[in-house]
């Protein structure tokens, strides 16, 4: 099966448990405001490779995996390409090696239930907690995402929420308290994760002359994060 | 023989011979907990440490040198007793007579000592001058015996940073024998060598031998006597754990006051160390506050430790490094880890007195090391820099589980097996030289066979191929037998006496060979085969820069295509290297490390295919070449795992220089990526690696403005040094490193 990727990160410690191989699909229909990857929303970007391939490569860094690690897919939205995904997960399976999707969730059909059953574990980026702001800075629903949640939640898969705290946006304790109560309404997410705004991307947007919507935002730092999560009495 | 101060020790294969390696065996203790037991800094500790401290800024002040005595050849009895604080030390010992004041040691040259003097405004006495007139210096021999085209080779750089000026290092004395045995059992031993050689033909072999052994047993006193200046009677045994450790390291210091080698390296001390700290600890006179202290306090000592050098030795191996290798961890043959407290102990030192480069602590990494351990060992790197890794389940098989690190990666038997260190060629220039037929564009000299120069429009990877092989051939039997001249002539005239001593009379030697610039010669085969190489001529039809058209692989991206050449050249070096007998029938080794001599390296050599401008600097070591490597952090970790050790018995280093927050989001998660990332590229039988955690930003900081970081400490080529002891090439150098982000 060959699919369209972006690109390839062989040490990512930052999506998932343990030390992971992280697969970019290429091609999102969102547009968020924040986002990191421009370079992964165009679906005619990208190059072509077979999940053999993938999973050829995958093999070489099982060693540096220890007993937390494995592979996560992310992007672009992997689940615009869910054949390919879903037979890299069953080849990935096939060695034992712990499979991650980390998705927008805002995508749904029976071909995602089929890659869900290969699923370890899923990387749900809960974008904003208030459907209005939802809708403004992603393009999507925030509807799907709940609905994506509940799928999840019926098969039991262990879930990460995550979220991108941008100031002024999404940083209130209100906003984020109910990021945790939708995370306590879920036994499967085992894990909620405050990310930090960052603007390494901004030169991606440069490149791309594209507009980075949120590029005039301060970035969050790590003690912004630190006082949200005493506001809510998570420190 | 059987010792009071042996009491409680058990065993009894080591107590009728020399084998410290049994004595640890029978006595040791493996712990695997964790840190928690540790304790931090006395108050002693603490006022000793602050007082260094000021010593090393008035040091950094002063230009990087405090004081040199120039009226003293040093020796180990040429100098009278010196303290950093007589009263609150637990272990003395200096190598001259006051803290830091640097001693004079011309027997490796005596031009080098001299302008060594001079570069720092002072003057060699005269007093030196004359009794070195009549004197024939290890520089002296080696000159008399060169030939032209030695000279030659020398003077373009092929081959550079040759030992032929000053002391050749990496020779571990096992300086725990002193301690174990104590001086007198190690002068009857080696009389009873000596007799013995009498016995059979006495022919060139045996009377070198016999005129060393009494060298050897002439500076085992003088080691006695020189303890004696500091009230101390080293010729029986240690009895408890702070004796141990002085006679240990009064045998360390009679070593550095006799010679300026180059690396100057400690074995592997902490486990032995451990065996006198447990006894003392189990007999109740010894507490884990007071094991600490003579551990910090050691280190202390070794942190004072300094050589005379001339800012020209600078550029090659930068930050005034002594490369006092200590190796820490590892695991026994018979599958029992050779992990201790003390092994805690000697890298909790880096929080007590902060992180230093030396001593240049180096963790014996096996796949089943203590849990406890590993994650103790990735804090210290994160949290200080100031550590390297090699993989002890590779070396074991070669080496047992008694050996140490010399310098940066050079694995020995201790006191079994010594080293002809023997720098390094530079493999990119004889590429440059291959093509152009003979001919040095940089020094515009010829050497070598002479044929003409590459001609056509494309370089063609075959016949590229085919003309280096003539070359390296070429180069390599110039290259041993150089390095014969110069270990016969550093016999002769610098010879290591007291190291020698606390050797095995019967010893094992290694000569050491190495290659610069293995990742700027791999991408540039691999432009050749890959792209389109097309040469650029001077009016005269030499080459002198290309341009290359198309993309190509390049190491450090987990390519076979190019890993596989790589790998092929150094086969190639090695097997080459092995077809010209060496001096003391020596086993030929190979490293591919640079020290901070990749700057110099590309300083000397022309533009280069795969890209590289003239005069760029290469890659440290295996490196990859800095920002080629695409596919993150473990693709370039995975080419490194590739390199064979079977060629490179003598190392293979990697600096790896990683962002903290590419590293995971929270310090435990550091922690356990790291431990996880060390398991995988060790599992992969790569040999070594050098962990710096730090932003790019602070270095370009410190840079810019010295006094924000002081004691910066940074991993470079199988060392650490202090960011600002770096020239500031070698530190634009180090900025320029690939630093591993994840986006």
């Amino acid at each position: 099966m060959i699919g369209r990727i972006n690109s390839i990160q062989t040490l990512g410690t930052v999506d998932g448990p343990g030390v992971r191989f992280v697969l970019f699909m290429q091609g999102c229909p969102l547009r968020c405001g924040y986002c990191h990857n421009p370079d992964t929303w165009d679906f005619a970007g990208g190059y072509e490779v077979s999940s053999e391939e993938i999973l050829e490569k995958v093999l070489r860094y099982r060693e540096y995996f220890g007993k937390d690690g494995g592979i996560t897919v992310s992007g672009g939205e992997p689940t615009m390409q869910v054949d390919f995904v879903r037979e890299l997960f069953a080849l990935c399976k096939g060695e034992g090696i712990h499979t991650a999707l980390d998705t927008s969730g805002c995508i749904w059909n029976e071909k995602i239930e089929k890659l869900l059953e290969l699923t370890d574990l899923c990387l749900l980026d809960y974008k904003m907690c208030n459907p209005e702001d939802y809708e403004k800075y992603t393009r999507c629903k925030k509807e799907s995402v709940d609905f994506f949640l509940g799928e999840l939640q019926r098969r039991n898969i262990d879930t990460w929420l995550r979220q991108v705290i941008v100031k002024g946006i999404n940083d209130s304790a209100e906003s984020v308290r109910m990021l945790y109560d939708v995370a306590d309404a879920h036994p499967c997410v085992k894990k909620v994760e405050l990310l930090k705004f960052r603007k390494l991307c901004a030169p991606k947007y440069e490149n791309l002359g594209i507009e980075f919507p949120f590029g005039n935002l301060p970035e969050t730092k790590a003690e912004d994060i630190s006082a949200i999560m005493s506001a809510i009495g998570k420190a | 023989m059987k010792f009071e101060q042996w009491n409680g020790f058990y065993g009894e294969e080591w107590q009728n011979e020399v084998n410290v390696r049994q004595f640890i065996q029978d006595n040791y203790t493996p712990y695997t907990g964790d840190a928690s037991f540790l304790a931090g800094p006395t108050a002693r500790t603490s006022a000793l440490m602050d007082k260094l401290n000021l010593l090393f800024k008035q040091e950094s002040d002063n230009g990087g040198l405090l004081d040199i005595d120039t009226e003293t050849v040093s020796s180990l009895t040429s100098y009278g007793a010196g303290y950093l604080d007589k009263d609150n030390e637990l272990i003395v010992g200096l190598q001259t007579d006051a803290p830091l004041r640097r001693g004079v040691n011309p027997f490796g040259g005596i031009r080098m000592a001299r302008s060594a003097c001079s570069a720092y405004g002072y003057e060699l006495s005269d007093k030196i001058e004359n009794e070195f007139q009549f004197r024939t210096t290890h520089n002296d021999g080696v000159f008399r015996v060169y030939t032209d085209e030695m000279k030659k080779a020398r003077h373009i750089g092929v081959m550079t940073g040759l030992p032929d000026a000053y002391g050749r290092g990496r020779i571990i004395g096992d300086y725990r024998r002193v301690a174990l045995y104590g001086i007198d059992f190690l002068i009857e031993q080696k009389k009873a060598d000596k007799a013995k050689l009498g016995l059979g033909n006495m022919n060139t072999d045996t009377i070198r031998l016999a005129e060393e052994l009494f060298q050897q047993i002439a500076f085992l006193g003088k080691t006695k006597e020189m303890a004696a200046i500091y009230g101390y009677d080293i010729s029986a045994p240690a009895k408890n754990a702070r004796e141990a450790i002085q006679w240990t390291y009064f045998a360390y210091l009679a070593a550095i006051k006799e010679q300026n080698g180059a690396a100057m390296s400690m074995g592997r001390v902490a486990s032995f160390f451990d065996i006198y700290i447990q006894r003392d600890i189990d007999a109740g006179i010894l507490d884990e506050v007071g094991a600490q202290e003579l551990i910090d306090d050691f280190v202390m000592k070794l942190r004072m430790a300094r050589h005379l050098r001339t800012p020209e030795y600078n550029d090659l191996f930068g930050g005034d490094p002594m490369w006092i290798t200590e190796s820490v961890g590892g695991m026994g043959v018979s599958g029992q880890t050779l992990v201790t407290k003390s092994s805690f102990r000697i890298l909790n030192t880096l929080y007590n007195l902060g992180p230093a480069p030396e001593p240049n602590l180096t963790i014996l990494w096996s796949e089943h090391l203590p849990e406890g351990f590993k994650k103790f060992c990735a804090k210290v790197s994160i949290d200080t820099d100031s550590i390297q890794y090699e993989n002890d389940d590779l070396m074991r098989v070669s080496y047992g589980d008694d050996y140490g690190i010399a310098c940066c990666v050079s694995a020995m038997k201790i006191g079994k097996q010594m080293q002809f260190f023997g720098a390094r060629c530079n493999l990119p220039k004889l590429l440059l030289l291959a093509l152009n037929g003979g001919y040095d564009n940089t020094s515009d000299m010829k050497i070598g066979p002479q044929i003409e120069p590459y001609g056509g429009d494309k370089l063609d990877y075959e016949a590229v191929k085919a003309r280096f092989g003539i070359y390296l051939e070429w180069l390599c039997r110039l290259y041993v037998n150089t390095m014969n001249v110069i270990h016969f002539m550093h016999d002769k005239y610098a010879y290591e006496k007291i190291q020698m001593a606390l050797h095995d009379t019967d010893v094992d030697r290694l000569m050491a060979f190495g290659v610069a610039g293995l990742s700027v010669i791999a991408d540039s085969m691999s432009a050749i085969k890959y792209a389109n190489v097309k040469p650029i001529r001077d009016e005269n039809g030499y080459i002198v820069d290309f341009e290359t058209e198309g993309d190509f692989p390049k190491y450090g991206n987990d390519d076979d295509r190019v890993d596989t050449i790589a790998k092929g050249i150094l086969k190639d070096v090695i097997e080459e290297l092995r077809k010209t007998p060496t001096y003391k029938n020596a086993t030929h080794t190979l490293s591919a490390l640079t020290i901070t001599s990749n700057v110099v390296y590309g300083k000397k050599t022309g533009a280069t295919p795969d890209g590289r401008k003239k005069g760029e600097p290469f890659a440290p070591g295996a490196n990859p070449m800095h920002n080629r490597e695409q596919n993150g952090a473990l693709a370039s970790l995975n080419t490194l795992t590739k390199m064979p050790y079977d060629c490179c018995r003598d190392g293979i280093s990697n600096t790896f220089s990683i962002v903290p927050d590419a590293l995971g989001n929270s310090d435990d998660a550091r922690v356990d990526n790291l431990v996880n990332i060390l398991d995988g590229y060790f599992k992969k039988h790569a040999h070594h690696i050098n962990v710096n955690v730090l932003n790019k930003q602070k270095l370009i900081e410190a840079y810019e403005n010295p006094d924000l970081y002081p004691n910066l400490t940074i991993r470079v080529s199988g060392y650490a040094v202090n960011f600002h002891k770096l020239s500031k090439e070698q530190q634009r150098e180090v900025i320029s490193r690939t630093f591993h982000e994840s986006m």
